[in-house]
């Protein structure tokens, strides 16, 4: 025995070492029909990675001081070595990130990821997701710029919209009676610990959940319930290591060639990634014209102006806003159709998904304009503004697509599951 | 093909969008062009750098220019500044307040806030507007707080609305007229702010001519990087039925 091996059984009789890179890695069988959809995973675990990383140099420079916040952030780009890059892959990375997940969850869609036994792993999905959200926001105010600042304004006054303690509520969320230092350092703590410490507990355990009922696929049948009967290995998985480890490092390749091409030649994307007001610092006595939150939240701002106020509450809208979001949480249960897969599914579910998938991008495009971007109708719509009416409709159908589902997804016309995967 | 119906679908509204605003003139400028950038940086201690500060370029690193520290100090340092500081102004805010009505703003990233188009077509449409206090207006920043500081150079500039009929419609023009010469002839004066707003560009991001340079020796590296990963993929993979 040599001594390597001496040591690693040192280990393992102390901890299980072996046992885990085994259950997990070299022993974890997955499907082996994986396509393109299955590269998101493992993409969005080394952006979460790259953004601690990245943030935590970041924090080395950055002053989360609203009269020093700006210019810390633009010392970090011109005088500290290598500042500019690690801000820029920073500040991408973010933007990739909403991209990367809002493939993996379609994904989810398209391939009935979420049914039964994933329940729990897409909840935890969801909860990670969330996280993002929160973490995204909470970043967001740090360069103090005007969109900053006037951003996390709406998003805070939002909570005063809630009956009763909205106002209070708000007030608490602040710290002050504006967006002002005590909001910045609170959502300093937020952005850098409080947040990342959650995200981080809920991916161990979206793997875990993961690892214990195995992956779904693209034809969305269990490889379980077809074992070999001498190793009881799954006929159709193949281990992590070394298939899917290799598979995944041309995915990292061909993400970091894209992450790099905007990283070095467009890190604003053009006013879409870094938008074009938030290079003023932030001033409360000047609110811009036009407010928009970054691309990755515009859906979901679409629907709290599309929804009419009542009573002259915003309340119905920001309840809109709140539940376009939580519904994702309900898909496992809202689902009756008989296959998991796109591939086996009716036309019903195929046109419902694509309606669904034109929809939430209408209105993501909707929510970076102003609501004037059409133009308005004639009279016969009493001059209603263009955009604010096809916002009205999307935001129907967008619910639609989740309430009806119970009935669409029961009376499709299926096709029959394989036995066994397909290539 | 999403991304196709999404502009099939959206396209043909995109051009409501800026109908009714006025078309900036293209700034043309060439990033790479350090004579042009180092004829902006003077233009801007000379002209702007009284009243604006721009608290986040030091002088010394327009060295990225091709300049010496000594010629730094020499041509465009003209208080007791080092040359390791940054381009700060010593004018009191509050008097600013009063005078212009409004702070005007630190100007180290303002190419980024307004665009370098917006900045050429600003600083070329100053006209003379007896209703405004400092007697000066601008077409693309209506009612600006700032009087027209190259006005010497530039000339005086009326403004003129024609109206005439489109289609049944009545349209206004907005246009300026030259109303006093000044030093410079127009073309000089276009040229003047082209090198300025390369200037104010350059500064607002000092290192994006190399984050390009760097950007091509990373991509190739990538693309090296694919051959031996996807052989190595391919490799293992043999076996997979």
């Amino acid at each position: 025995m040599n001594k390597l091996t001496a040591l690693l059984n040192w280990v393992d009789a102390r901890f299980p070492l072996t046992a885990n890179w085994k259950a997990h890695l070299s022993e974890y069988y997955a499907p082996k029909n994986f396509n393109f959809w299955y590269f998101f995973g493992s993409l969005a675990m080394l952006i979460l990675v790259m953004q601690i990383v990245t943030g935590i140099l970041l924090t080395m420079h950055y002053k989360p001081d609203a009269s020093q916040a700006f210019a810390s952030v633009e010392y970090i780009m011109r005088d500290v070595p290598w500042g500019w890059l690690i801000r820029y892959m920073h500040s991408t990375g973010a933007s990739l990130f909403f991209i990367v997940i809002y493939l993996h969850m379609f994904r989810g869609l398209l391939y009935g990821s979420y049914r039964k036994p994933r329940e729990l792993l897409w909840l935890f999905g969801m909860l990670i997701y969330l996280c993002l959200m929160a973490e995204a926001f909470f970043g967001y105010l740090l360069p103090w710029g005007q969109m900053s600042y006037w951003g996390a304004q709406v998003i805070v006054n939002l909570f005063g919209a809630v009956p009763f303690i909205g106002p209070d509520l708000s007030l608490w969320i602040r710290g002050d009676y504006v967006i002002a230092d005590a909001t910045l350092n609170r959502f300093f703590a937020f952005h850098v610990i409080a947040v990342p410490l959650v995200l981080l507990g809920l991916v161990a355990a979206h793997l875990l959940a993961l690892h214990e009922v195995g992956s779904n696929n693209p034809d969305g049948i269990e490889i379980k319930k077809k074992k070999d009967p001498k190793t009881g290995i799954p006929l159709d998985g193949i281990p992590f290591h070394p298939y899917y480890v290799v598979k995944d490092i041309v995915g990292v390749v061909v993400f970091l060639m894209v992450f790099s091409a905007i990283v070095f030649f467009a890190p604003e994307m053009g006013g879409y990634f870094l938008e074009h007001n938030n290079f003023v610092p932030a001033d409360a006595l000047k609110t811009p014209a036009h407010i928009a939150p970054v691309w990755y939240f515009t859906p979901f701002y679409s629907i709290l102006r599309a929804v009419p106020p009542l009573f002259s509450s915003q309340f119905p809208g920001v309840m809109a806003m709140g539940l376009s979001v939580m519904i994702f949480f309900l898909l496992p249960w809202l689902d009756r159709g008989a296959v998991k897969s796109i591939r086996y599914r009716g036309p019903i579910y195929k046109g419902a998904l694509a309606i669904f998938v034109v929809a939430f991008l209408i209105l993501g495009y909707l929510g970076t304009e102003p609501t004037t971007v059409w133009g308005q109708f004639g009279q016969w719509l009493s001059g209603a503004d263009r955009a604010t009416v096809v916002a009205r409709v999307f935001t129907v159908i967008y619910f639609l697509f989740f309430l009806l589902m119970p009935w669409y997804t029961r009376i499709d016309k299926t096709k029959p599951e394989p036995e066994r995967v397909t290539s | 093909m999403r991304k196709l119906l999404f502009a099939l679908l959206l396209g043909p509204f995109a051009t409501f969008a800026s109908a009714n605003e006025l078309q900036l003139d293209s700034a043309n400028i060439d990033p790479h062009d350090a004579i042009s950038i180092q004829r902006g940086a003077r233009t801007f201690v000379n002209y702007c750098l009284n009243c604006h500060s721009a608290n986040s370029m030091r002088y010394n690193r327009l060295v990225d220019l091709g300049l010496t520290e000594q010629q730094i100090k020499d041509n465009l340092i003209f208080t007791s500044v080092k040359v390791g500081d940054p381009m700060s102004i010593s004018a009191n805010r509050k008097d600013q307040k009063q005078w212009f009505g409004v702070e005007p703003p630190d100007l180290s990233v303002v190419a980024r806030a307004r665009g370098v188009d917006w900045l050429y077509t600003y600083l070329r449409t100053f006209y003379r507007d007896e209703s405004r206090p400092t007697g000066w207006n601008n077409l693309v920043f209506p009612n600006v707080g700032m009087p027209h500081p190259l006005w010497q150079l530039q000339g005086i500039q009326a403004m003129k609305i024609e109206s005439e009929e489109h289609e049944g419609q009545k349209v206004e023009h907005k246009r300026l007229v030259p109303e006093k010469p000044g030093s410079l002839s127009a073309i000089e004066y276009d040229k003047l702010t082209r090198d300025l707003v390369n200037f104010l560009s350059y500064m607002a991001e000092p290192e994006k001519t190399k984050r390009s340079q760097i950007g091509i020796v990373v991509l190739f590296f990538l693309l090296l990087l694919l051959v031996p990963a996807w052989l190595l993929k391919k490799e293992y993979w043999k076996d997979v039925h």
